[in-house]
């Protein structure tokens, strides 16, 4: 019981003890600079302009100061990640290696020893093929392309496309991480939906990701055309170990006239993790984007996942939930651009901040003179399991449109002790009802999430409540 | 009551934000015996439940509370409920997200002779509630959530009922109020009565939820103490005249304590 209710801290603290060996790292104490970023681009054998691309990037990340909002990121370790972004690179240490508190997470969260070496970062391969390809040929039957951006761009009809997309949602100026993103952005997923066709299976990231590096700069695209409709799902809750701390990940999402698209994520990083991850969808004319987002895990994060609804009576909903433990501080919420008559939004996140944690719910609603007819609720609920954690609601609206309809509500609260005792009076330990009551107050999130996925989630939540008490 | 009580309160004392609600609180309560505490608004009835059930709200400064041979004093709530004691609340809490079949499996799991199988519980669930003349979907609603008074006594009877507890403590100080509820909590306790040979406890202070009920001691509490004792003649009794003369007797013999600690300060 004593060692369970240490866990926790206990993964916290092995993971910055964690060293991986000298040998396999070249140790560069340059930033970044052009030649490494060339480096990258042939190694991938990609298009010139993609190359451009890079440089030009590299350029503006150069230029660009550090956030000076938000939680500190003075701990980034950009040396790490020059070695890590740099081709040839063996990032191969061995299963030896991995901390035991993260080998006992795997355990305890379920995860199939086959898939663990990898979320470790230990093994590149995960043998996951199979599934990927069953997945992936059963897409491909209806016309659905579903495959590593990477290979994607070696083929001309599918390159042409991505140029055209490639980073105009999140271009390199918008802020610092999106420019590092640009420069060595490596990996990721692309899956382009033709004109009305409509998967009836949620596609899963998770089954792909097992190229090398991918999952911490990764780039997703997807391509949702007009009448068409595409689950897709990104992430697993299993804590991903990576060498460099930083993720900056790129989310694109394109969803066409009276389209709907649902992007899932549960993302869990290592503790040590600065997650400065970008995501953003732009919807067509009556399109619909539904964004479900759970966030564990990192040290810090910024997670704002952002609709721009361009087209009349376009919709955006965003159901997301934050849990932040003792050395996190995650700054998580939704930005939305109401940029067209009739456009609706809705944002409801839950937040629950635990042994020293903070959690900061950051929303920006925006209404264009364009907006007119327009509606947009926000809604914030944050919980706060003990006296020394944080939680803070920072909610912007801009409105420019007449006859918009917005709303914003929040609510901040602890467990409270008669909801304990109530539980207790019917024998369940306090841990348990502790426990049963924050994954309900996660289960607006878990519901919408496919049931493996809801299981995994609160088994994670368990796994965090852990030493809750005590 | 030849032979050890059940549940047995010996002079306890209770207090919450160092106010003292129960002084010295004696209370027996035999295998299979109804009993009946009752008492004007404020007596400390409701205290007196949960200090039994251990809410941590609650300091006891003084005195013991034995459960089925152990002394259950100092132990957690949890552990209580699964020596066999069972208290149902006034005003049962909502939790949201929650759903009421996921909460009566875990108070049910790890419970010797009440743990079942999926099917197996769904059955059970299902013929409690007909007996509660309860609807059976409200077992997918979030706990209390939108629930009635009468629906929130249903799902604790029903828990009574599945639970089949040792000894009951039933907090239906307000019940009186709702002939919905009554109905609910009379139906309960014939049920939990021809299902176990367990005791009641039940804190009231409205009589008509008596009826029908064989007691076999009612106790009369007034400012956290018991200030009377007697079988179930004192219902009919307090029917008809109310606490009022308890009320009294009490003031007066606080007024003579009072008095007498005065005279003791004076002669010092």
């Amino acid at each position: 019981m004593a060692k369970q209710r240490t866990e926790v801290a206990d993964i916290d603290r092995s993971l910055y003890d964690f060293r991986y060996g000298e040998e396999g790292f070249e140790r560069l104490d340059a930033g970044l600079t052009p030649d490494i970023v060339r480096e990258i681009s042939e190694r991938k054998n990609e298009p010139a302009w993609m190359l451009k691309h890079r440089l030009k990037s590299l350029e503006i990340y150069n230029k660009f100061p550090d956030p000076t909002w938000g939680p500190g990121i003075e701990g980034l370790d950009m040396d790490h990640i020059v070695t890590y972004v740099k081709p040839n690179t063996d990032q191969q240490a061995t299963w030896d290696e991995v901390p035991d508190d993260i080998k006992n997470t795997f355990e305890r969260l379920g995860i199939p020893e086959a898939e663990r070496s990898y979320l470790a970062g230990v093994g590149a391969q995960y043998d996951s093929e199979l599934v990927y390809h069953n997945m992936q040929g059963t897409a491909a039957q209806m016309g659905i392309v579903y495959s590593g951006i990477e290979e994607a761009l070696q083929e001309p009809k599918w390159e042409a496309m991505i140029r055209e997309k490639f980073m105009t949602l999140i271009p390199p100026t918008d802020h610092k991480f999106a420019a590092l993103h640009g420069a060595v952005w490596s990996g990721g997923s692309f899956v382009y939906v033709p004109k009305g066709v409509k998967l009836d299976f949620p596609l899963q990231s998770y089954f792909r990701l097992n190229a090398k590096g991918a999952g911490q700069f990764e780039h997703t695209l997807i391509i949702v055309e007009d009448d068409a409709d595409l689950h897709f799902i990104e992430g697993c809750s299993a804590p991903k170990y990576n060498v460099a701390n930083l993720h900056a990940g790129a989310v694109e999402l394109f969803v066409g006239k009276r389209a709907h698209l649902r992007y899932s994520t549960i993302e869990n990083w290592s503790k040590n993790m600065y997650n400065l991850n970008t995501k953003r969808a732009r919807c067509e004319e009556e399109g619909e984007i539904e964004w479900i987002s759970g966030s564990f895990g990192s040290h810090v994060g910024y997670l704002y996942p952002m609709s721009v609804l361009v087209g009349r009576k376009s919709r955006s909903s965003f159901t997301g939930i934050t849990f932040a433990g003792a050395g996190q501080n995650l700054d998580t919420g939704c930005k939305v651009v109401l940029g067209a008559p009739e456009t609706s939004a809705s944002v409801e996140t839950k937040s629950i901040s635990k042994g020293g944690g903070i959690s900061t719910f950051r929303s920006s609603i925006v209404a264009t003179p364009a907006a007119e007819g327009s509606a947009a609720s926000v809604s914030c609920q944050s919980l706060m399991l003990d006296d020394i954690s944080r939680s803070d609601t920072i909610p912007a609206m801009d409105i420019r449109a007449k006859n918009v309809d917005i709303g914003h509500e929040a609510t901040i609260g602890r467990i409270g002790d008669d909801k304990i005792f109530y539980l207790m009076s019917r024998g369940i330990s306090e841990e348990e009802a502790r426990t049963m009551i924050v994954n309900g107050f996660a289960n607006p999130v878990s519901k919408e999430l496919p049931l493996e996925y809801a299981v995994e989630m609160n088994n994670l939540i368990k796994l965090e409540m852990e030493g809750a008490i005590g | 009551m030849s032979q050890t009580p059940l549940l047995s309160v010996s002079n306890l004392t209770a207090s919450v934000d160092e106010k003292t609600i129960l002084h010295g609180i004696d209370l027996n309560v035999a295998a299979g015996e109804t009993h009946v505490l009752m008492g004007p608004n404020g007596a400390g009835k409701s205290t007196m439940g949960h200090v039994i059930m251990g809410d941590p709200v609650y300091t006891v400064n003084e005195g013991t509370i034995t459960f089925d041979g152990q002394d259950i004093t100092e132990l957690s709530t949890d552990k209580r409920s699964r020596a066999g004691l069972f208290l149902s609340f006034q005003a049962p809490v909502e939790i949201p997200g929650v759903p009421l079949s996921s909460f009566l499996r875990a108070q049910i799991a790890g419970r010797p002779g009440l743990e079942m199988k999926g099917k197996e519980f769904r059955r059970r669930v299902k013929e409690l509630a007909a007996e509660l003349d309860m609807d059976i979907a409200y077992l997918n609603r979030e706990l209390g959530v939108g629930f009635s008074g009468g629906e929130k006594k249903k799902v604790e009877m029903l828990q009574l009922l599945l639970l089949q507890p040792k000894l009951a403590i039933l907090d239906e100080t307000d019940s009186g109020l709702d002939v919905d509820a009554l109905g609910v909590v009379s139906r309960g306790m014939d049920a939990y009565r021809k299902a176990t040979d367990g005791s009641l406890v039940i804190i009231t202070h409205n009589t008509r939820i008596l009826e029908h009920l064989k007691v076999d001691r009612v106790h009369v509490m007034v400012n956290g103490r018991i200030v009377r004792e007697d079988d179930a003649s004192l219902i009919p009794w307090i029917d008809a005249n109310g606490f009022d003369s308890f009320e009294r007797e009490a003031a007066q013999a606080a007024g003579g304590a009072e008095a007498a600690a005065q005279a003791s300060d004076e002669t010092r």
